[in-house]
Parts: structure tokens; C-alpha cells; sequence
């Protein structure tokens, strides 16, 4: 395997009794990357995106992440590993404030066990002064408002709250974040400015990205690299504009044009 | 939000001066308080009272914090009492054939057969031996999620007791001295002391002062719990823990290991259990398989529902509050009742209805129980909190 390889995946196969939601699927995700995974609805995307962050179990196949093997790992592994993710359908902590969202996204990072938190040790109140003072920062680099910070997570504005996941997921320190369709709900605009905070988190924190959308204008406009899975094989792969010119890819979107 | 959030959490000075009252009831049973009125509590009710509210305090990490359905509590009550009973007691005395003595610091006479260790010891000893009770419970059981989890609990909860009741004859081994229990259980000796050191004082007094000791043990004890829930509360466990109650799905996802916190809440609620459990054994001198039932679960469940599932000093009023009625409120109730009306009924034959019926009107009024946490009372009230706020809004 190639060392400017972040994440390469093998023949993964994954099966829900009879259905086969992904088929033999080789993927790869150069370092440094921003990769798009696009499919028409169905086509295995989310399933996908499971196996890597380890809630699902492939049913066959390998996944390589950084030098691990990490197919059937559990989820809190694979994200001390530095996979973090946001949800499609946002999933924040509702009843607790944005701080403590961003706080709960960094005890992989954190050491202190129940009894240095009970008789509040010197190291455990450092531990918790920087990780706030580092969770602050986070919200403040993802545009939250600094009067959202003690905000419970479930009151705060539509947009706020996809800001705040991507500023959970950063609080894992990974190495590839996972997006799955961060742009959904969002206007033009909104869209426009998300994706330019994509470019800009990759570039300032060393990511690799990873994300599933389903907007064409968000994938041509931010990513290099395009795969495209259809009733969970892949059909397509290469840069955004190459992928788009794709016959197949035309077909699995639009339909294939009616013949006779 | 922060203000009101502030605002709901009790003053300081009412605070201390709420501990002070509880701290002093001794003083006031028997110097303010009418003690022949059935109202009022003896010191030693209070005991038990108060030594209840530490399950309550112990089960709402489980219940409250983690959002784990716990109905198999009496357990870890149940661990306690007998590993109490285990090291203060002529249990493994091993009979007229071998009779055997281990004395390390009891407050029992050179000689005696069994083991008997510092009562303080065995305090910790059964609180220790109830989490890893806890830990082998919860290794199985907690994979499970919501009601399974529920049914799980229930199972184990009622599998105990029994096997308590059945424990006298483990491969040979006499462990739990089946449905008779464990006696002659080596009880804290304050009593003792203060006689030994004072012999001339009368016996009433030396009484007064144990169960007057006893009591406060046990507030110790409760304010131990209290403190540790709150300090773990505002911590990376307490926090994972919520994340947990929230969403079991995202809080993995966000590297929380699941299994290793759920069995950590479990620990630490089995361990307030097991020390609670232990210090009504060393109070009470005996423990049988009769007081392990599922009611007790349940009671002790009640307290975390009426308190304010999460907020630690809600569970600690509802557990004192409930434990109350329970073992003086209802009896006095009846007691006045039959002499109004002139009836004889035994009003405790009803607790059970009295129960359902108090858990069925609070669910259906006031689900976030008396004193309840900010985060409860919101998940509960989200839509008045929403109109609260429009209106806030500057037109």
C-alpha cells in the first residue's frame, strides 16, 4: 500500500440477510484529499459510510486505515484511530449545551478516570480548563456565535447546529472527517459558504475529507476526487468533471433514455 | 438560558442550612419534636430513612445519568447486605467440628467463631464486593438496550434473591444460610464503646447515643454520594454518560466506548448500593433472603422518577421524602385515619397502590419529577420553553 494513501478499502462487501447493499467495492482516499461519494438514493452511500466508521461490520473485504485494519473495529476505536463524522440527520446532544457537545467529542483525547474526577486532581482540572479553552476555540473556528456556546444543542438555529457537528467531529482530532450530506436543508448561499469552510478546514487542520452528498454543486465545487456507487457497486471514479461526463453515471441519476 | 439554568440550582446558605437540619434531627427528635406523636420519625427510622436516599442517590447514576432502566437494584442491596454479614458475623464460624475465629479489629470478644472484621471495613469491603457484583452483571446485560435492558435487570434482580435463599448448600458451602439468613450480624459498636468508656451512664442513654451515631453514619454516607454524583456529573464521565442518555448511536461514533461507560455507571451505582445495604445490615444485625423483593427496586426506583431523574439533590429529596412515607408517613396516616373515621385498616397492606398510583398522577403532571435537572425538565418541556422564548423575543 502507498503512504500518500489514507484510507483504502478492499472487495468490501456488506449484506443484510438476502440484500446486498454494497458489492465488492474498491475505494481509496489519497492523503490530503477531498473525496466526494455520490450515488442516487439507495445506492449504498450511508452503508458505506458505516462500515468505515465502524457501526457496521463488513460482511467480507478489508479496510486499511493508516496503517490499520480497521473493518469491525468498534466505533469509539476507530475514532481514537482519527475517523470523525458528522450525521446526515443531524444527531447533537440536545439537552446538553454546544460546549459540552464539542467537550463529549473529545474524551477519546482525555484521560481522567473516575477517581482523579472525584477528588478533582491537579491534572484533571488542568485537563478540563484546556479542553474547554480548546472546545471555545473550535466553535469559534466552526462560526458558532459566542453567545451559542451554553445554548442547549436542540435550540440552536438549523445551521449552527451543522456547524456544530463538524465541530464535534474536529474535537476527535482525526485525520479523515467523514461528511454525510452536510449541505442538506442548507440555501445556495449557505451551501456556498459550507463549502468553502470544507477547503479551508482542510488546508488549515491537515484533513482529509471525506463526504456523501448528493448536491452536484457542492461535489463539482469542492472535491478532486469523485467515486460513484450504484445499487451498491461502484460505477464511476476520477475527478469531478470526468465522472459527470460518465455515461453510467448519467444513466444511474437521469434514467436510461427509452429505447425503441 | 445560563441565568435561568442558574437560577433553578438552590442557594448556597439553603443549602448548607438544609444539611444542618438533617445533620441536627437527632437533636430535634429529641428535644424539639413531639416523640410520641406517630408523625415523627425515631432516630433510628430517620437511619433507615437516609440510608434508602443513598440507593436512590446511587441508582440515579445509573437511571438518571446514563439513561440505563435499572429494575434489578435490590441486587446490589442485596450483595451488600451479605458481604456485610460475610465478614461480621459467626457465618463461617465452621460449626462444633471445626470451629474457626478471624478476628481483625471486630467489636466482638476474643474468640468468637467467624469473621469479623472493623465494621468501617466491611462497609467498604461490601460496597466493593456489590460494584463487582455490578461489573458481572452488567458485562452481559448491558449490551442490551431500553426496555430489554429493562426486562434483563428484572431477571437478574429477582435471580439473586433466590439464589440467596438458596445459597446454603454451594458445593458443600454453607455462603448465604438459606431463607434464614445471616444473624448476629456484628453491628458499628458505638454503643459499646461509649459503655465501655463510660460504664456508670444508664443504658437508655447509651442506646440513644448509637442510634444517634448510626444516623449520622449514614448521612456521611449520603453526602458521599451526593458529592461524588455532582463531581462526576461535571466531568468527561458524567458528560459521556449523558451523551450516552441522548444518543447511544453518536455518542460511539464520537469515541465514547459504550460498554466501558455503561459498566462504569453500573459499578458506581452498585457501590452506593452495596455500602448503603451493608450499613442497614450492620444496623439491623441480620438480613434475610425476605427483604431482596422486586419492591424494593421499584422504591428505590420511585425515588429517582419523584426526585428528577438526574438532578442529584432532587433524587436525594424524593429518596428522603418517599422513605419517609414509606417506613412512618403512611403508617402514621393510617393510624390517624382508623381513629377519625373509627375503622381498622392496615393502610401499609396499600402502600403498593398508594405508589403506582403517586408514580402514574407524577408522570402524567409533573414528569420531571419535584426538583428537577435543566436538562430533564427541558427534554419534558420543550414546547412551553419555546413559547416562553417567543415572548422573550422583542416585538
Amino acid at each position: 500500500m502507498s503512504d500518500d494513501l489514507l484510507l483504502s478499502a478492499r472487495h468490501v462487501r456488506k449484506e443484510f440477510g438476502g440484500l446486498v447493499a454494497v458489492q465488492d467495492v474498491d475505494f481509496e482516499v489519497p492523503r490530503g484529499s477531498i473525496t466526494a461519494l455520490i450515488g442516487p438514493n439507495g445506492a449504498g452511500k450511508t452503508t458505506f459510510f458505516n462500515m468505515l466508521t465502524g457501526a457496521y461490520k463488513p460482511t467480507s473485504g478489508e479496510i486499511v486505515f493508516d496503517g490499520h485494519e480497521i473493518a469491525g473495529l468498534p466505533q469509539h476505536q476507530i475514532t481514537a484511530l482519527g475517523i470523525g463524522r458528522t450525521f446526515q440527520n443531524i444527531r447533537l446532544f440536545g439537552t446538553m449545551t454546544s460546549l459540552e457537545n464539542t467537550l463529549v467529542g473529545m474524551h477519546c483525547r482525555m484521560h481522567s478516570g473516575v477517581f482523579r474526577s472525584i477528588v478533582r486532581s491537579r491534572l484533571q482540572r488542568r485537563e478540563e480548563a484546556e479542553a474547554r479553552e480548546k472546545a471555545q476555540a473550535l466553535l469559534d473556528y466552526c462560526g458558532l456565535p459566542k453567545r451559542a456556546e451554553d445554548e442547549y444543542a436542540r435550540n440552536l438555529a438549523y445551521g449552527d447546529q451543522r456547524r456544530l457537528e463538524v465541530a464535534r467531529a474536529l474535537a476527535t482530532e482525526p485525520k479523515l472527517l467523514l461528511l454525510d450530506e452536510p449541505t442538506a436543508g442548507m440555501n445556495p448561499q449557505e451551501t456556498l459558504a459550507f463549502t468553502e469552510f470544507v477547503r479551508k478546514v482542510r488546508d488549515e487542520r491537515d484533513l482529509t475529507v471525506l463526504l456523501i452528498e448528493h448536491d452536484m454543486r457542492v461535489v463539482l465545487g469542492v472535491s478532486e476526487r469523485v467515486t460513484v456507487l450504484d445499487h451498491g457497486e461502484k460505477i464511476a471514479e476520477g475527478g469531478p468533471t470526468e465522472v459527470t461526463a460518465n455515461e453510467r453515471v448519467r444513466e444511474a441519476y437521469l434514467g436510461t433514455r427509452a429505447t425503441g | 438560558m445560563r441565568q435561568r439554568l442558574l437560577a433553578r440550582i438552590p442557594s448556597r446558605p439553603a443549602m448548607v442550612g438544609l444539611i444542618a437540619l438533617f445533620v441536627l434531627y437527632p437533636w430535634f427528635y429529641h428535644h424539639v419534636l413531639p416523640q410520641s406523636s406517630q408523625w415523627v420519625p425515631n432516630t433510628s427510622t430517620a437511619f433507615v430513612i437516609i440510608a434508602f436516599t443513598v440507593m436512590g442517590v446511587g441508582l440515579n447514576v445509573v437511571v438518571g445519568y446514563a439513561g440505563l432502566l435499572d429494575l434489578g437494584y435490590v441486587a446490589f442491596y442485596a450483595g451488600g447486605a451479605y458481604a456485610a454479614g460475610w465478614f461480621a458475623s459467626q457465618q463461617f464460624g465452621g460449626g462444633l467440628h471445626s470451629p474457626r475465629s478471624w478476628i481483625f479489629g471486630g467489636t466482638v470478644p476474643k474468640g468468637t467463631l467467624g469473621i469479623h472484621l472493623t465494621p468501617w471495613s466491611v462497609i467498604l469491603i461490601a460496597a466493593i464486593f456489590a460494584a463487582l457484583l455490578g461489573v458481572v452483571i452488567g458485562l452481559p446485560t448491558l449490551r442490551l438496550r431500553g426496555d430489554y435492558l429493562a426486562i434483563v435487570t428484572l431477571g437478574f434482580g429477582e435471580i439473586i434473591p433466590q439464589f440467596v435463599r438458596n445459597g446454603d448448600h454451594v458445593a458443600g458451602f454453607n455462603l448465604t444460610n438459606g431463607s434464614f439468613g445471616l444473624n448476629g450480624i456484628d453491628g458499628l459498636g458505638f454503643g459499646n464503646s461509649v459503655h465501655s468508656a463510660l460504664p456508670f451512664l444508664p443504658s437508655n442513654f447509651v442506646e440513644q447515643v448509637d442510634s444517634t451515631w448510626y444516623y449520622w453514619t449514614a448521612c456521611v454516607l449520603l453526602l458521599i454520594a451526593i458529592g461524588t454524583s455532582l463531581l462526576l456529573r461535571d466531568s468527561r464521565l458524567g458528560r459521556a454518560w449523558i451523551a450516552i442518555r441522548e444518543d447511544e448511536d453518536a455518542a460511539a461514533a464520537m469515541g465514547i466506548p459504550l460498554m466501558q461507560m455503561k459498566t462504569l455507571a453500573y459499578l458506581i451505582g452498585a457501590f452506593f448500593g452495596g455500602a448503603a445495604g451493608a450499613l442497614i445490615t450492620l444496623q439491623a444485625g441480620a438480613t434475610s433472603p425476605q427483604a431482596f423483593s422486586l419492591q424494593v427496586s421499584i422504591f428505590v426506583l420511585c425515588m429517582v422518577i419523584l426526585g428528577g431523574m438526574g438532578n442529584v439533590w432532587g433524587v436525594a429529596l424524593g429518596g428522603v421524602v418517599l422513605a419517609y412515607v414509606n417506613y412512618q408517613g403512611l403508617f402514621a396516616a393510617g393510624h390517624t385515619f382508623n381513629s377519625v373515621v373509627g375503622t381498622n385498616i392496615d393502610i401499609s397492606e396499600y402502600s403498593y397502590l398508594i405508589y403506582g398510583a403517586a408514580i402514574v398522577t407524577f408522570m402524567l403532571f409533573r414528569p420531571e419529577g419535584l426538583l428537577p435537572s435543566a436538562r430533564r425538565r427541558h427534554e419534558l418541556h420543550e414546547e412551553e420553553e419555546l413559547d416562553e422564548l417567543i415572548e422573550a423575543q422583542p416585538a
